[in-house]
């Protein structure tokens, strides 16, 4: 059955489900995702995926060359992750993919697809207090213009997550991909230090 | 004018077999591009300076992962993390020569999910290059580091033959100095190619910095249990200690028995298009004590024969003097 023959009454899903099986059919059990024939006639990856932002799975069109920070930003509306430099230079779009940090910028989404996703937006309780890093840099007063700082949070909760009681040393290189053009450096350590239950 | 924030159309495979990554490369072949963290990739397609069809994602295929202890000693798989590396037990017990350069990549977000295949083989960082100039390497007919304005202090001392550009990878020095082997498969089988011939200089091949050609897939990388536990020094000098790449590095690894050195591999990063084997600076200290006193005497031998350009001087007693830090460190 072609995809043209459709019936209508099927899901949107399951419609997308049958293009890609006639497709993978076709193509004498190749081993990569085939796309859509409509969406992409040259081959390549299914464009509606589902990714796990936030402890939420959410369907996305996502694009072959889709960077991470570009779904998270303008598809997702989670503009709390900064694009700076976009090319890995900055750090400033830092999130966490299965408690590891990355640059969001310099991922494809389609790399996260069975993975867990952790941007800023994600760190706040429901009940609305705020990760102990958040509320670190907030008493250390870590940030100056502030830009940075959400890529800042995101580093210091994955060397956390890592290494709950950190030197400074440590801290030091584990904060060292994201750049603060304020100079705040020291005062991020601090933060990272206090959130750590290091500096009363 | 494009938006340089988003990268351009193209098509994006993510086989989850080699054969099939292979399969890929080889139908693709000039118009595709293999991606493994893809932080030598993404910059190259968002400036437009480079622009396959089509990506082929390496990051589904198991088999390229880890790193196993074999019968003469480990193997790493290509898609293994400079992060992975770094903290790996066996490595840093056996190679810590390895971990320590791949713990020197970058930053961490890159060491997170940049590859051991991928810094092998990325490309130059040539900034007339990257820009897109139609340079000697890019296709045209002129260089445009090596002119009287051309800044070109990260660029070759040596081995310079039209592209004066300088082997980027703070790993590679290191697997020549371990001597690894590097795995490479294709449509017609594999074939192993020692690390010291895997590279190569503009005069072999102007446009490759590598022997990877189109349909190729670097598979694994080898290291022969020849070098495990040696004495090793590593040092990287940049300009800043995160993300730049090398000015100069130093990768050493000597056998020391009753206070001489038997023997050794010194191998120097960023100072021409390959990693530099110093091989007079391992015939000298052949047979002589590690320490101060070898190291006055050798390591002028270093920089010997270098051909600086307008900008890039400082790099010979640079050079000189990590050879001087490797022995007596």
């Amino acid at each position: 059955m072609g995809p043209n023959k459709v019936n209508i009454t099927l899901t949107r899903r399951r419609f997308i489900k049958s293009v890609i099986f006639s497709a993978a059919a076709a193509s004498s059990g190749a081993g990569w995702y085939m796309a859509s024939a409509a969406s992409n006639p040259a081959g390549g990856v299914e464009r509606l995926v589902s990714i796990n932002v936030n402890g939420r799975v959410r369907r996305v069109d996502v694009l072959p060359q889709e960077t991470l920070a570009h779904t998270l930003r303008y598809k997702l509306g989670l503009t709390g992750t900064k694009v700076a430099c976009n090319r890995g230079e900055c750090g400033a779009c830092t999130v966490l993919i299965d408690d590891v940090n990355y640059y969001s910028c310099s991922t494809l989404t389609h790399n996260v697809k069975d993975r867990a996703v952790l941007t800023v937006e994600g760190l706040r309780a429901e009940d609305g207090t705020l990760h102990a890093v958040q509320a670190a840099f907030i008493q250390e007063l870590s940030p100056a213009c502030g830009f940075c700082t959400s890529g800042q949070v995101m580093s210091a909760v994955a060397l956390l997550k890592a290494n709950p009681k950190p030197t400074r040393q440590q801290a030091r290189e584990a904060m060292s991909g994201n750049l603060c053009r304020c100079g705040a450096y020291d005062h991020y350590l601090n933060g990272v230090m206090r959130a750590s239950g290091q500096l009363s | 004018m494009p938006s340089n924030d988003n990268m351009p159309e193209m098509s994006l495979y993510q086989p989850v077999q080699v054969e099939d990554a292979i399969s890929l490369a080889g139908t693709l072949a000039e118009r595709g591009w293999l991606v493994g963290g893809g932080q030598d990739t993404y910059g190259w397609i968002k400036d437009r300076a480079k622009r396959p069809e089509a990506l082929i994602d390496l990051n589904g295929i198991e088999s390229m992962r880890g790193i196993s202890e074999t019968a003469d000693g480990i193997e790493i798989g290509a898609l293994v993390t400079l992060t992975e590396l770094a903290n790996n037990a066996l490595v840093k017990e056996r190679y810590s020569l390895l971990s320590s350069a791949a713990g020197r990549v970058a930053s961490p977000q890159i060491r997170n999910i940049g590859t051991l295949g991928g810094n092998v083989a990325q490309d130059v960082r040539c900034w007339y290059y990257r820009r897109g100039l139609n340079c000697y390497r890019a296709g045209g007919n002129l260089c445009y580091a090596d002119t009287p304005e051309g800044q070109n202090r990260e660029h070759a001392l040596f081995g310079a033959s039209r592209c004066v550009a300088v082997s980027p990878s703070d790993t590679a020095p290191a697997l020549v100095a371990l001597e690894a082997q590097m795995v490479i498969r294709n449509a017609s089988g594999e074939r192993v190619v020692a690390a010291e011939d895997f590279f190569i200089g503009p005069d072999v091949d102007i446009r490759h910095t590598t022997v990877l050609r189109a349909g190729d897939v670097l598979t694994a990388v080898r290291i022969p249990a020849k070098w495990a536990n040696a004495e090793f020094y590593f040092e990287k000098v940049a300009d800043r200690n995160v993300w730049d790449f090398a000015l100069v590095s130093i990768s050493a690894a000597m056998k020391v028995t009753n206070g001489t050195i038997e023997e050794s591999r010194m191998v120097a990063g960023a100072v021409e298009c390959t990693p530099r084997r110093l091989t007079s600076v391992e015939q000298a200290i052949q047979g002589r004590a590690r320490n101060q006193e070898t190291a006055d005497a050798v390591a002028s031998l270093a920089s010997q024969g270098a051909k600086p350009l307008n900008y890039n001087h400082f790099k010979m007693p640079l050079m000189d003097n990590l050879v001087k830090r490797a022995l007596t460190v």
